[in-house]
């Protein structure tokens, strides 16, 4: 299995491939991409200086052009398609018709991934995207629990790419409206979910805080309790008349100990979750994952989940705690 | 100047039975020219299983108005997609794809189909390809507005295309959001597996209010709904002159009738109506969400 890692800028690139990294994803400096954060991703001199340190050591560069853009804003999508061919990615991970319509046509030869972006999480949906834009790889929307990830890998149209770490999406990536609900700015249309610029942070008489995005409360929190960053589907609010946290805790998903069941699955490459995450959060999974990797590869039948990965791996972890999320099925 | 059309779009919540089949045999009495049926949130509610939706869709087709038959958003079993083949397969109603599953089957076998509002279709482009497909008809999603639809337009137009036909979310629930996790388990503390089908206690979703009070959000199963019921009547004048064919009005569990007859009085009528529910602010390019009954 392949390991795909974040970089949001050259020095996490650099991490990301010095700590064993197969293939790292990154981003331009504007709104191709489902991470538009201020001070990250890269310019067109970075990214070609990325290529050549990844290309020198074997390693591949994909470049994340996953948001949607409306048919006012075609061109600057096309001109990344361009770019991304003229700088040598190994190829594009896009979500979007017109974009993948435009690599096809224009750069056949172009590597086209299918985004977790783009929903798919049939064959059938696939079928589709591999009949009409030659997908070569899908990446699965975090929402299969590892039975069904266990059946789509047979019966994929092509080698498909799971999430294995990081930031948890709770809700199927491509169709969440939460962020653009409450602020106006979404995550296929902006490349952003709940920005900054919307976040407020109230500090109370006794220590504790409240956060607010764009004036919408989505949690309040103690002294001396841990307050995470406010996407909405991580807040707590009232059903019923109980407050808590009614759509998940903040989270990180960890599927370490799936390991070989995704091998055995023939689920083609691992993507950790973090491109706005620093040098170190990068440096530190990756080289846990490969180490983990390495030892799956010289002998699988002897493989053991390590407690030092996990407490390295939950210490970079949202809320420092781990989920395996959907591919458990007691998380559904 | 073409009348609209008014549809009635699918159910999103879980109702029993005989309250579902008795809505559907009143609202065929309704002036509606389109109704949509099928489960789009969770595979799981069987009140009406697929053949019973396919058994009403051919009754209610002897009424004359458009039936179509609506497909999940989210398809995730090899049970949940051999529903989707028997739909497809029905013979007479067009198909409202919800996902790529759905386009997919329909493209195989040459039936049409409406791109519902969880489809990801944001320019021209796209909105091409699919109608190389069999897309008929389009839903466009909650957060497309004016600006991008009359954009869109203007591109198809000087592509020497013609648009489909057009349809827009004009009362209800905007859903939001998906997931894997159905979110009426969780607040009642149940696994998803054994969840007793407990949804059908909440026949418009189960309120979400933040921790000060203030309402926020619908928790229906796996899918997340605004709070807000959402009304684009008093915009009707600008819906007209952006080529808009069809209002769709979601059902809700009560009053239902009056809001049929409210559109289809507008329709007709040569001044915009008066609000009926809250502003839609995605139409106008802003939040989705209403922020002065929110902001503390």
């Amino acid at each position: 299995m392949q390991l795909v890692c974040p970089a949001g800028n050259l020095p996490a690139l650099q991490a990301a491939v010095d700590a064993g990294a197969d293939a790292v994803y990154a981003g331009l400096r504007d709104q191709t991409n489902a991470r538009a954060f201020p001070g990250l991703n890269f310019g067109d001199a970075e990214l070609k200086a990325g290529i050549a340190y990844a290309h020198a050591r074997g390693r591949k560069v994909y470049l994340a052009l996953n948001t949607y853009p409306d048919s006012a804003r075609l061109a600057p999508w096309y001109a990344a398609v361009d770019k991304a061919a003229e700088l040598g990615c190994d190829a594009i991970i896009a979500a979007e018709m017109a974009v993948l319509d435009y690599a096809t046509r224009t750069y056949p030869a172009l590597a086209r991934h299918l985004s977790v972006q783009g929903s798919a999480t049939t064959a059938p949906a696939l079928r589709y995207m591999h009949e009409r834009f030659g997908i070569s790889r899908a990446v699965l929307p975090r929402v299969l629990s590892m039975q069904q990830v266990q059946r789509l890998c047979e019966s994929s149209p092509v080698p498909l790419e799971v999430f294995a770490f990081g930031s948890l999406c709770i809700m199927v990536e491509g169709r969440c409206q939460l962020s653009s609900y409450v602020t106006g700015a979404s995550p296929n249309r902006h490349g952003v979910c709940s920005p900054a610029k919307f976040v407020r942070w109230e500090e109370h008489a006794d220590g504790g805080r409240s956060v607010r995005l764009n004036g919408v409360l989505i949690d309040r929190f103690d002294a001396q309790e841990p307050a995470g960053y406010p996407t909405v589907c991580k807040g707590r609010f009232d059903v019923g008349g109980e407050i808590f946290h009614a759509l998940e805790e903040p989270t990180s998903l960890n599927t370490l100990q799936l390991l070989p069941q995704l091998a055995r699955a023939g689920v083609a490459a691992l993507k950790i979750e973090g491109r706005q995450r620093g040098v170190a959060y990068v440096g530190s999974v990756t080289r846990t994952w490969r180490d983990a990797l390495d030892r799956y590869r010289a002998s699988p039948a002897d493989w053991q989940l390590q407690a030092d990965w996990q407490r390295s791996l939950s210490a970079h972890a949202e809320g420092h705690q781990t989920t395996l999320g959907p591919y458990h099925r007691r998380w559904h | 100047m073409n009348m609209l059309k008014l549809s009635l779009g699918p159910l999103q919540y879980f109702w029993p039975r005989e309250r579902t089949l008795a809505f559907y045999r009143e609202a065929v009495q309704w002036p509606l020219d389109i109704i949509y049926l099928g489960e789009t949130v969770c595979s799981k509610r069987r009140e009406l299983g697929t053949r019973d939706w396919l058994g009403l869709a051919s009754e209610l087709l002897e009424s004359g108005k458009q039936i179509v038959l609506s497909s999940l958003a989210l398809i995730e079993a090899e049970s949940e997609l051999g529903a989707l083949r028997r739909l497809v397969d029905n013979g007479d109603c067009w198909i409202e794809a919800n996902d790529l599953s759905a386009v997919q089957l329909c493209r195989g076998r040459s039936v049409p189909f409406v791109a519902g509002p969880s489809l990801n279709i944001y320019n021209h482009r796209a909105l091409a390809l699919l109608m190389e497909d069999g897309l008929r008809r389009w839903v466009p999603g909650v957060e497309q507005g004016e600006v991008l639809l009359r954009e869109l337009r203007a591109a198809t137009l000087a592509e020497g295309r013609c648009m489909p036909e057009l349809e827009v979310i004009a009362f209800g629930r905007l859903p939001l959001a998906y997931s894997a996790r159905c979110f009426t388990a969780r607040a009642l503390d149940v696994a998803k597996d054994q969840c007793e089908f407990r949804c059908i206690q909440y026949p418009d979703g189960m309120p979400l209010a933040t921790r000060e009070g203030k309402p926020f959000l619908r928790v229906n199963g796996i899918q997340i709904q605004g709070e807000e019921i959402t009304d684009l009547g008093p915009e009707l004048p600008v819906l007209r002159e952006l080529g808009v064919d069809v209002l769709r009005l979601y059902p809700q569990f009560d009053g239902m009738s009056d809001v049929v007859s409210h559109f289809d009085l507008a329709r007709h009528a040569r001044v915009a109506p008066p609000r009926l529910a809250m502003r839609n602010g995605y139409w106008h390019g802003e939040q989705g969400m209403h922020l002065d009954g929110v902001a503390g």
